[in-house]
C-alpha cells in the first residue's frame, strides 16, 4: 500500500481543467459485452417462457409468471436488457444528436425511460411473485 | 472592423453513399434498428407483464391488443428484431474474439444472421401457434 502512496498531494492540471481521461471509459463498453453474453440464454429462456403460456387466461398466467425459478428469469431478463438498452440508446444518441442541449435532454429522457419501464417490469413480476 | 466571411466550401470526408453496398454493411444497420425498435417494444413487455399482474379485465385488453392484426405484426416484428439482435450480438461477441473478419466469414457471418433470424421466427412463431392450439 505505502508504495503506491502519492508522493505529494497536488492535483493533475488536466484534471483541475477538467480534461484527461476519466478512466471510466471502458466500463459501458464492457456492461454491454456482460448484458449481450448474458442475454443470449436469458433470451432464449424468455422465448420459452412466453410459449408456454400463449393461450392460457390471465389465473394461469399469473401463477406461471409468479413461480420463483419463472419470476427469478424474467427478473434476470429485465435488469438485463434494461441495462442493454440504456447504453445501446446513449450510443445512438452521442452518435446522432450534435446539439448539445437537445442531446442532453435526451439522454436525460433515456435514463428516465429505461428505470420506468425496467420497475414496471420488475413490480409487476414481484407483485404476482409475493402475490398481493 | 473585420468582416465575417462564409466559411470556405471545403471538401467533406465521403460518407456511405460513396460506398457500395454490403452486405455486411446493411447488416450493421439492421443491429442498430433492430435494437431500436426492441428498446421501444419493451413498451409492449412491461404492459403484458402489467396486464397480468392488473387481473383478467387488463389481461384481457392486452390479449385483444395481441390478437389483433397490428398486434399479431408488431409482435412478429418484435420476435423477429428480437431474435436478430441476439444472433447479431453473437456475431459482435465473435469479432470481439479478433476472430470472424476475413473476407469470407464475414459474408458468411452476415448471410447466417439475416438467414437464422428469418427462419428462427417463423419457427418460434408456429411453435407458438401449436402451443396455443392452432389460430384463435
Amino acid at each position: 500500500m505505502s508504495e503506491i502512496a502519492p508522493k505529494h498531494f497536488r492535483t493533475p492540471l488536466a484534471r483541475v481543467r477538467g480534461r484527461g481521461a476519466a478512466r471510466s471509459g471502458t466500463h459501458e463498453f464492457w456492461v454491454q459485452r456482460v448484458t449481450s453474453v448474458a442475454g443470449i440464454p436469458l433470451t432464449a429462456a424468455a422465448l420459452i417462457i412466453v410459449i408456454m403460456l400463449l393461450g392460457r387466461n390471465q389465473a394461469a398466467v399469473a401463477q406461471i409468471l409468479g413461480a420463483p425459478l419463472v419470476a427469478v428469469i424474467m427478473l434476470l431478463f429485465i435488469v438485463c436488457i434494461v441495462t442493454h438498452m440504456k447504453i445501446g440508446m446513449q450510443e445512438i444518441l452521442v452518435d446522432y444528436v450534435p446539439d448539445e442541449s437537445m442531446k442532453l435532454t435526451l439522454l436525460l429522457a433515456n435514463t428516465f425511460f429505461c428505470w420506468i419501464v425496467g420497475l414496471i417490469c420488475a413490480y409487476a413480476i414481484l407483485k404476482l411473485s409475493f402475490g398481493v | 472592423m473585420a468582416e465575417t466571411k462564409a466559411p470556405a466550401a471545403r471538401p467533406l470526408s465521403p460518407h456511405l453513399q460513396v460506398y457500395r453496398l454490403t452486405l455486411t454493411m446493411v447488416m450493421s444497420g439492421f443491429h442498430r434498428i433492430s435494437g431500436l425498435g426492441l428498446y421501444f417494444g419493451a413498451l409492449l413487455l412491461a404492459w403484458w407483464l402489467m396486464a397480468a399482474a392488473s387481473g383478467p379485465n387488463g389481461y384481457a385488453r392486452f390479449e385483444w391488443f395481441a390478437g389483433s392484426l397490428v398486434g399479431r405484426l408488431v409482435l412478429f416484428g418484435f420476435t423477429w428484431a428480437l431474435i436478430h439482435h441476439t444472433l447479431g450480438g453473437i456475431r459482435h461477441l465473435i469479432w470481439d474474439t479478433g476472430r470472424g473478419f476475413g473476407p469470407q466469414q464475414r459474408e458468411w457471418l452476415a448471410a447466417a444472421t439475416i438467414i437464422g433470424s428469418i427462419v428462427l421466427t417463423v419457427v418460434v412463431w408456429v411453435i407458438g401457434y401449436l402451443a396455443m392450439g392452432g389460430s384463435r
